[in-house]
């Protein structure tokens, strides 16, 4: 009888976790050493109730950014919502050096905010501008805002307004698994269910165009890779041979798909014609080949391999097949993944002290640990290049963390129930 | 999961103890890989005559269907090549479908420890298949470190979940 209440109960909370794909929150744990401060004044609205307060949601885009120091509103003296209601002298008081304020009207239709972005020392608008949508869109504008504010600050292209896809597992009392892959916007907000199964999904992988995704699942109790039409849902299988078949990595120019399959043996890399289903194997090795990356090029990739004892990063470039091996700190080097201007690669990287996440120049071999936990692994990098999420675990549970390119920002995103893992940043 | 293994540990332990009281330890592991008579060997202990235990004593014996790999290797220990011994000897007298599934701990890439199971799944086919089975009744799957049996993050639990089962 014990046995049967708690399968009910089991039964019970496995329903109820299983109703939204619960959003991950954002705990900034290192900031920048002299972050430049802003205030975000809340933004007045006309019209329909908003449901999402944009200058909150602008104000956690920055502070995550971890280059930003948010002032906070409490400390506000006035909240103007028009240049002529600023008052620098205010502002300047409060050690500020930036000020957003903005306006919203939310029509039945359409959606307008209106924003300025001002230089508190030389008093001077350095962004007037204004977003128009749908209606009920405030996040979607709200992160657009966050990129044109942060362009204009760091001459950084902002990537607020992009997503991300990750693996939650979740693992009831009587041991069942349930694992679903999440498409989520770039805060964890918005997170939602692309696939469900009782069998381990992975290696969830964006086209360059961000269209689509691929992943590998074992839904039919066997690896399979699929290709997936985000906006449509539509999706087919490209592989299951016989063994692994595993991290799927498309081209830049979205046509090939390369690909780990073991069919002929051991593992080796293949690039997949995706107009024709052609498979061409790439490596040829009796070692472990795999984690392909592309090169932003598409003329080389990078892989792990074992063939020199350990795992170590090497590059394969297709024009003369030539393979060269890039790491040699450290006894394990994995699943490397290049910067968007090519010229270096982050990567899982085993020392003594464990696993972490390191970042090497390809052309000085220039070595850099960036995170200092000891189970990191899946690192993707954001479209501009200037942070990465990756997998560690945090008080027992899979955690998804971030750390800018320098090693000087980090921030966690708990996810509330369940351990998640395989970030995959999309493109802008 | 972890009370499966805690009872299989305290059988193995119970198991150690019947050959330890029992002067035929020897003969009641060779008579247990050819299914014979391990009974007995539980019967002369007179630790528990309860069917439970026999049944459970000899599964433990005959059939280990899970072995056991170090940190990034896939070679097997002369514990494990024992195990396959006795199985294989099982296995040539039937000709059931074998599904092999590799495991790796969770250190280290996904993507890499999927490579890495299949590595040690097909090093158990391989030895099976110079016992005598045919490759073409075993089927291997890698699960990679995406399904453990202990979950904690420390070297015990690691050891635990670098296995292959055999299925």
């Amino acid at each position: 009888m014990r046995v049967n209440f708690r399968f009910y109960v089991c039964l019970i909370v496995f329903f109820f976790s299983g109703l939204s794909a619960a959003d991950l929150v954002i705990e900034v744990t290192d900031w920048v050493k002299d972050p430049t401060k802003i205030a975000i004044v809340p933004f007045h609205n006309r019209g329909r109730e908003v449901q999402q307060d944009i200058a909150a949601v602008i104000a956690a885009d920055l502070t995550r950014s971890g280059q930003f120091s948010v002032l906070d509103r409490d400390d506000m003296l006035s909240s103007p919502s028009h240049a002529e209601e600023v008052h620098f002298r205010d502002w300047r008081a409060l050690g500020v050096d930036y000020l957003l304020i903005g306006r919203s009207e939310n029509r039945r239709n359409k959606m307008v905010v209106k924003y300025s972005l001002f230089d508190v020392h030389t008093q001077r608008a350095l962004l007037a501008n204004e977003i128009r949508a749908g209606r009920d869109a405030e996040r979607a504008i709200a992160h657009k805002l966050s990129d044109a504010v942060f362009e204009k600050l760091t001459g950084i292209r902002g990537a607020f307004s992009t997503r991300m896809l990750y693996v939650s597992a979740q693992r009831n009392e009587l041991g069942v698994s349930s694992y679903r892959l999440i498409l989520a916007d770039a805060d964890g907000a918005n997170a939602r269910e692309i696939l469900r199964s009782s069998e381990p999904i992975l290696s969830p992988a964006w086209s360059a165009d961000g269209k689509q995704i691929a992943y590998v699942s074992f839904e039919t109790q066997r690896p399979a890779i699929y290709q997936q039409i985000i906006a449509t849902g539509e999706r087919k299988k490209l592989t299951n041979f016989s063994g692994l078949n595993s991290a799927p990595a498309w081209s830049p120019d979205g046509k090939h798909m390369a690909m780990v399959l073991s069919k002929d043996g051991n593992p080796d890399i293949y690039l997949m014609n995706l107009a024709t289903a052609e498979l061409q194997k790439i490596t040829h090795h009796s070692a472990i080949d795999t984690e392909p990356s592309w090169l932003p090029d598409g003329k080389s990739l990078v892989f792990t391999s074992d063939r020199g004892g350990k795992p170590q990063i090497y590059q394969f470039t297709l024009a003369d097949k030539s393979v060269k091996r890039l790491t040699f700190k450290g006894r394990y080097n994995a699943k490397a993944s290049l910067m968007p201007d090519g010229k270096s690669m982050v990567m899982v990287h085993g020392d003594e002290q464990g696993y972490h996440i390191a970042w090497q120049e390809l052309a000085t071999g220039r070595h850099l640990i960036l995170t200092s936990s000891s189970l990191d692994e899946s690192p993707s990098i954001a479209p501009n290049g200037s942070m990465l999420l990756y997998a560690t675990k945090y008080a027992g549970r899979g955690v998804l963390a971030a750390v800018s390119v320098d090693g000087g920002i980090k921030f966690r995103l708990p996810s509330p129930s369940s351990d998640v893992r395989e970030p995959a940043w999309s493109p802008y | 999961m972890i009370k499966k293994y805690i009872s299989l540990v305290f059988l193995m332990s119970l198991l150690s103890a019947c050959a330890t009281t029992d002067q035929q330890d020897a003969s009641a592991t060779d008579n247990a890989a050819t299914g014979s008579s391990s009974e007995t060997a539980a019967v002369s202990s007179g630790v528990d005559t309860a069917s439970a235990v026999e049944v459970a004593v000899e599964s433990a014996v005959q059939l280990e269907n899970v072995f056991y790999f170090d940190y990034d290797q896939a070679t097997l220990g002369s514990d494990v090549r024992a195990s396959l011994d006795a199985q294989a000897a099982v296995l040539r007298n039937n000709s059931t479908a074998i599904v092999l599934e590799g495991h790796a701990d969770e250190r280290g890439s996904r993507e890499y420890n999927l490579a890495l199971g299949e590595r040690r799944a097909k090093a158990v086919a391989d030895y099976l298949a110079i016992q005598g089975i045919s490759r073409a009744r075993i089927e291997v799957v890698s699960y990679g470190e995406e399904r453990p049996v202990a979950l904690r993050s420390n070297s015990a639990d690691y050891a635990l979940n670098r296995r292959v089962e055999l299925k």
